[in-house]
């Protein structure tokens, strides 16, 4: 079990308010991703989870009990540090060994534990090396590992990969992924990385500035920002945001259109343009695009597309794909 | 050229290195020849190098008069008493200024070091009435206090600066895994910091072994230590150098052997925080 629910949160540093009020609800088992600008109060809010860092207010429940009192041993959860924060002093198995010390368990217990660890996490042939002898990967592995031994009642996770090259990080967001199908245990995870939080992410939630402005599936938040930040936060590239639209898009302040919702064709379209910049990357093709009255567009086009810098260019938007905002920034629904 | 212009700099180095360690450890290395000599060779002018007759007459004319192993052990258990006792204090205050630091941290640790910028004399006479009061003149309790107290702050200092050394994401990975304070401390944070503790105590030793201020103003004969030990020879019968040496010697003997046994780890532990 690992329902995780936060309410009314606050959080002061000094003088700044980092979390004004939070309110959020974690179902046991889910997948979380929090996600959001730099110093947008992701980790923090993590923190406060686990209770490296004390609330100003606010209740957080695990299971239905107030745990915003208890020190991060009594609350029964695992985090895995972007830094790994192995213990440089022990082995590898004395470091996935350790939370199964603190708790008491006997040494056999601990032993078949560790093993069975290792070998889900390919470490059975390092177990007696120092963290300093191991690879960005294989450490970790072992943080993680040291994460899961003692089965907690959630993993949290502060941008696990971060540290990793690019190959490598994918590989271990396929077998966290894998982890989360085997174990079934609630997981929070803070990540920069778009494509991390969409292919990871049963629920995205995004932050802005200490607030929550959405709260979702991937794809819901991909079709239905809420707001013009998620719209511009979530899609790589962004989503193209136009103020005040263009002739005959009228109907609200801001009209949104993503890069591989609009048409390209040399010959005819809505928009008349001019290729700024041509970026090909095999798979697909970005073009940046200057419109007369409009300003600058991505438009992503599949595949090969044969224009270059400087050639003219028509654009139409697919009109069942148009995100409509208010004067606020409230989607239009 | 390069390597005949860096070989040429290495040997200089080396060169200039071993001078000033001579200087440095020539006056020791002369109460040591001293003590070997008689009386009357300690004083010929101009000076003979070594002994010219050997003798070991000096060192047990010093133990029959006056109990060097008596003092000896009074050395230690001051010198021991008051760093452990130091330690203990200090790791928990090194730990939670750097650890949990507040706005006031770094005044704390001013206001301790300034402690130490005020000559001992000035509060000679408030601790000796305080002493007197509480029966603890001439005790080894009073004595191991006193240097404690003296001490702590240097020993505060330097652990709080090993202690900012270790990533304090290991400290909180440590409390996620189910540590309570102790077992952090414990486990994980005394291991880490190791090469800085024990550097941190080697030096509070010599410190109090050496401490002369104190140990002899505050002692007479019961918990006098080495210290009050060689300044007996400075009576008012006379100096004998010979056995003010012999006594020098033995003094320093044991604490000259530690520092040499465990000179890597004050070195690393010395230059720690200065390369990482
Ligand atoms: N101990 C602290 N004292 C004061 N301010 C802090 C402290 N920790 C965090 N903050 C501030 O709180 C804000 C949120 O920080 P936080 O680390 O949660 O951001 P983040 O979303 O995790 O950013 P990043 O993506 O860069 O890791 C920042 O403005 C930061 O400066
Ligand atoms: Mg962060």
């Amino acid at each position: 079990m690992g329902s995780i629910i936060l309410r009314n949160v606050r959080k002061v540093f000094g003088e700044v308010e980092v979390i004004p009020n939070v309110d959020l609800t974690i179902e046991d088992g889910e997948f979380v991703v929090f996600v959001g600008p730099s110093g947008c109060g992701k980790s923090t809010l993590l923190r406060l989870i686990a209770g490296l860092e004390d609330v100003t207010s606010g209740a957080i429940e695990i299971d239905g009990v107030d745990v915003a009192k208890e020190p991060p041993a009594r609350r029964g959860l695992s985090m895995v540090f972007q830094s790994y924060a192995l213990y440089p002093h022990m082995s590898v198995r004395s470091n996935i060994a350790f939370p199964l010390k603190m708790a008491g368990v006997s040494r056999d217990v601990i032993d078949s534990k560790v093993e069975k660890a290792a070998s889900t996490l390919n470490l059975t042939g390092y177990l007696d090396r120092r963290p300093g002898q191991l690879s960005g990967g294989q450490r970790q592995r072992v943080a993680i590992g040291r994460a899961i031994v003692r089965e907690p009642k959630a993993f949290l996770f502060d941008e696990p990969l971060s540290n990793l090259d690019a190959a490598l990080r994918g590989q271990m967001r396929i077998e966290i992924t894998q982890l989360h199908q085997t174990l079934a245990t609630t997981m929070v995870y803070v990540t920069h990385d778009q494509i991390e939080a969409m292919t990871m992410a049963d629920k995205i939630v995004v932050l802005n500035a200490g607030n929550i402005e959405q709260v979702g599936t991937p794809l819901e938040l991909y079709n239905n920002p809420a707001n013009l930040f998620v719209a511009g936060f979530i899609g790589s590239p962004r989503m193209n945001l136009l103020t005040p639209p263009p002739p005959g898009r009228d109907g609200a302040a801001t009209i949104g259109i993503r890069p591989e919702d609009i048409q390209l064709s040399t010959e005819a379209g809505e928009w008349p343009g001019k290729v700024r910049i041509a970026e090909h990357l095999g798979s697909d093709t970005f073009f940046h695009i200057d419109v007369d009255d409009v300003g600058a567009i991505t438009a992503r086009a599949p595949g090969e597309f044969a224009l270059s810098a400087g050639d003219a260019v028509w654009m139409t938007p697919n009109p069942e794909r148009i995100h409509r905002f208010d004067g606020e920034g409230k989607a239009l629904r | 050229m390069a390597r005949a212009v860096s070989v040429q700099k290495k040997w200089t180095y080396t060169v200039l290195v071993w001078i000033v360690a001579l200087l440095i450890f020539f006056p020791i290395l002369w109460t040591i020849l001293t003590s070997f000599k008689t009386e009357g060779d300690a004083i010929l002018f101009p000076p003979a190098f070594f002994p010219p007759h050997w003798t070991l007459e000096n060192f047990t004319e010093v133990q029959s008069r006056s109990d060097y192993f008596k003092h000896f052990f009074n050395s230690v258990v001051i010198a021991g008493g008051s760093t452990l006792l130091a330690l203990i204090i200090a790791v928990p205050a090194a730990w939670s200024m750097a650890f949990s630091p507040t706005r006031r941290t770094k005044d704390i640790l001013m206001w301790m070091l300034s402690t130490k910028m005020m000559p001992a004399v000035g509060v000679l006479v408030p601790i000796y009435l305080i002493f007197k009061n509480l029966n603890l003149l001439d005790t080894l309790g009073g004595l191991t206090i006193i240097l404690m107290l003296i001490n702590l702050p240097i020993v505060i200092w330097m652990l709080y600066t090993y202690f900012k050394e270790i990533p304090v994401d290991i400290l909180e990975a440590c409390r996620m895994d189910g540590a309570v304070l102790w077992k952090e401390i414990v486990y994980v944070l005394l291991p880490m910091a190791v090469p800085g503790i024990a550097s941190t105590m080697l030096l509070n030793i010599i410190l109090a072994w050496n401490e002369a201020f104190w140990t002899l103003n505050l002692t007479a004969a019961g918990a006098a230590p080495l210290t009050a030990f060689i300044a007996s020879y400075s009576s008012p019968e006379g100096l004998f150098w010979a056995k003010l040496s012999a006594a020098s010697t033995m003094a320093i003997a044991p604490i000259l052997l530690l520092g040499w046994f465990s000179q890597r780890q004050l070195v690393r532990g010395l230059t720690f925080g200065a390369v990482k």
